[in-house]
């Protein structure tokens, strides 16, 4: 068997390997990349740096544990630069394995801020038809969640006094793994005209770029890359995301030599043959 | 009864709802938020299906001795473990539901789809040929978009502003042609449901 | 890092390694934590759809704040179960109809709305060669209107159709091509992410040591 040959049927346990090697060896040799910001994950900041005290934004963390390394940076970074502005945040959450999600990052940061559940945010839990709750909260919220997460009641709250529907907020930002992001479009900004911008996995970015031009959505911030982003513009201490696009640097460059090895490969063994 | 009635309900209930959209009035807006919470009640037992499908698969497999049978038994401890957890300690973060939520299944889920990374790099190597210009395009494309993760130095500059107008240009065109043709889909499909014309979701006598 | 924590974590390390297992082949660390995943995502998503959706939308309205009415979608939702007799499967159908005649009536407009007309009217922007936005906006039109060409499989794809229809093709291979770079993306992170929690783990350990 000639060298390109082999070169074509190498075992794949070498390339898991090597992919394996191509991330594990820069989490341990400290170095940065530069981070370039996009104008679409831009628009998404300056309108949460715009909010002012006392203004309520409505936060749908829609993702399971598979696409936590995406877009829970990105939430925890906005509902932090959100807390520290005193900006009241309203959580929901549409996807079957979110509530924990959502637990988690409501528990953190509301001891860290020291925001009290009922006065400086609501966390309204879990209800199954995304499509069907979306267009229930743009009538009213009590009619898929009249109590949260924890089995309050949403009327005694002081937080939710005089809040009826997405009339009372001022956007929607929804972390989103799945097909939830079209309801979001569909339903809540194509019926109820509410703002609403989408933070997605890096697999579902590209796929979402018609939606920012026709203003349907007024930012959207696309996987590990689009979280980086967020941070760098934010400065915030805690830089989960921007802490990965090293690694994301070498396993690219790798992805992109096996395609070209690969190639050149097929090219060379084919030429062989002719 | 058993195929006119289902079927009329469906008419009935899709005419209001798309009828409804363009009806301001206070008495049909009424009538679309009992829908709405109405059928939300019904998606909660819905839901249900799966879970109770689950247990007695899992059971019949135990209960025949099924080849690796002792692999469905972990799995019906672990669901009867969570739903055990879930109501002797609540649903708070810190209580031992919650940590057996991230300890037991966010790193099984995480791991799973971690392994992806390792199947596109095999994909990378072993099936993505330029063996025709169309694939040489898609080729092309992909590597440009990839090459943004990485400084190029002074060309750095350059593919972030080829890869940006690629992605706001070309792949915003490519998108929205597919995104209308399965909008147009799924109107016809939704139309074809409610004339009645559509009835598998129904299933067979 | 407290013992408990340890033990935790150390839990969560040994079920990512056994689904890394899987790299070099089959074995029945990785089947174990298949099947665990399976059950207890179930027994989860029992418990959420408790406390969450039957506690707050079924059983306070009836049986504390005595809405006795919320028993006519009860009854609906329970005849679900049905689908599991044979003999009775066919009542299941009176609960899909309603969902569906909902769901799908409430779609055709808003469908319509946000993902026919709106798009058409975000495509018909000012296009021209003066300058790149307009230059931009004429090719995203003509690239949107040469892929839906290539979709139209009615008529045959020969002649100045023919060569629309294989822009179209080549506009949509970009797409693709994107959406690929995009993906190794999304893929790596979720690699990075267990990586980096088992480094952070084993670290802790040796440092405890």
């Amino acid at each position: 068997m000639g060298f390109y040959e082999r070169l074509m049927t190498l075992d794949r346990r070498v390339v898991y390997l090597a992919m394996a090697l191509a991330v594990a060896i820069p989490l341990f040799i400290p170095f940065g990349v530069p981070i370039y910001v996009t104008r679409e994950v831009k628009s998404v900041y300056d309108f949460v740096e715009s909010l002012e005290e006392g203004d309520r934004l409505l936060l749908a963390i829609d993702y399971d544990p598979n696409a936590m390394a995406e877009l829970h940076p990105m939430a925890l970074t906005i509902s932090r630069q959100c807390f520290a502005k005193g900006v009241k945040l309203f959580f929901v959450t549409l996807s079957q394995n979110a509530p924990g999600m959502c637990e988690q990052l409501v528990s953190k940061l509301s001891k860290e801020f020291n925001k009290k559940n009922g006065v400086d945010y609501v966390y309204f839990g879990y209800k199954p038809y995304p499509g069907l709750v979306i267009l229930s909260m743009g009538q009213n919220f009590r009619i898929s969640f009249p109590m949260d997460y924890y089995g309050t009641y949403v009327d005694s709250m002081p937080i939710m006094q005089g809040i009826r529907n997405y009339d009372d907020m001022k956007a929607v930002i929804a972390f989103e793994a799945g097909w939830v992001a079209d309801s979001w479009i569909r339903d809540a900004n194509g019926r109820y005209k509410i703002p609403v911008a989408l933070g997605v996995t890096g697999v579902m970015a590209a796929d979402y770029f018609p939606y920012v031009q026709s203003k349907q959505i007024f930012g959207l911030m696309g996987g590990l890359k689009g979280a980086s982003e967020y941070e760098t513009l934010a400065k915030q201490e805690e830089r989960i995301a921007s802490r990965g696009m090293k690694v994301q640097t070498i396993t690219h460059i790798v992805v992109i030599l096996f395609i070209i090895v690969g190639n050149i490969g097929f090219f060379m063994s084919k030429k062989k043959k002719i | 009864m058993r195929w006119q009635f289902p079927l009329l309900i469906v008419f009935l209930g899709g005419l209001f709802m798309a009828v409804q959209y363009f009806v301001p009035l206070e008495a049909s807006e009424r009538v679309y938020e009992y829908a709405l919470d109405w059928i939300i009640i019904v998606g909660v037992f819905a839901m249900c299906l799966g879970l109770w499908s689950l247990f007695r698969v899992s059971l019949a497999k135990i209960q025949t001795k099924a080849p690796a049978w002792g692999y469905n038994f972990i799995t019906l401890a672990g669901l009867f473990a969570m739903i055990i957890l879930g109501l002797t300690s609540g649903i708070e973060e810190g209580k031992p539901f919650m940590d057996s939520f991230w300890y037991i299944y966010t790193p099984i889920q995480s791991a799973m789809f971690a392994l992806l990374a390792f199947y596109v790099a095999s994909a990378a190597y072993r099936a993505f040929r330029a063996r025709t210009l169309i694939a040489t395009i898609l080729l092309v494309t992909a590597t440009i978009i990839m090459l943004r993760l990485i400084p190029l130095g002074p060309l750095s500059g350059v593919n972030q502003t080829v890869a940006s107008w690629i992605l706001t240009v070309p792949n915003m065109a490519a998108k929205r042609a597919i995104a209308m043709g399965i909008g147009l889909g799924g109107i016809a499909t939704a139309l074809k449901v409610v004339l009645g014309i559509e009835r598998t979701y129904m299933g067979k006598d | 890092m407290d013992l408990v924590s340890i033990l935790w974590n150390g839990l969560a390390a040994f079920l990512t390694l056994c689904i890394f297992s899987i790299l070099y082949k089959d074995n029945p660390f990785y089947k174990l934590a298949e099947h665990l995943v399976v059950g207890v995502s179930a027994g989860y998503f029992a418990i959420i759809l408790y406390y969450n959706s039957f506690l707050p939308k079924v059983w306070v309205p009836v049986f504390h704040e005595h809405k006795f009415y919320y028993l006519i979608p009860t009854i609906l939702g329970v005849l679900m179960w049905t689908r599991f007799s044979r003999k009775w499967s066919w009542v299941s159908r009176y609960p899909i109809a309603a969902y569906m005649g909902i769901g799908m009536g409430v779609a055709i407009p808003l469908t319509m709305q946000a993902f026919i007309i709106v798009p058409l009217h975000a495509t018909m922007q000012p296009m021209g060669f003066t300058s790149l936005s307009l230059f931009n906006n004429l090719l995203v039109a003509l690239g949107v209107l040469c892929a839906l060409i290539y979709f139209f499989f009615s008529k045959e794809h020969t002649g100045a159709f023919g060569g629309a229809a294989t822009i179209g093709i080549w506009i949509l291979m970009i797409g693709f091509g994107a959406g690929f770079g995009l993906t190794v993306m999304g893929r790596v992170s979720l690699l990075i992410e267990r990586f980096t929690f088992l480094r952070d783990y084993f670290q802790q350990l040796i440092g405890l040591l």
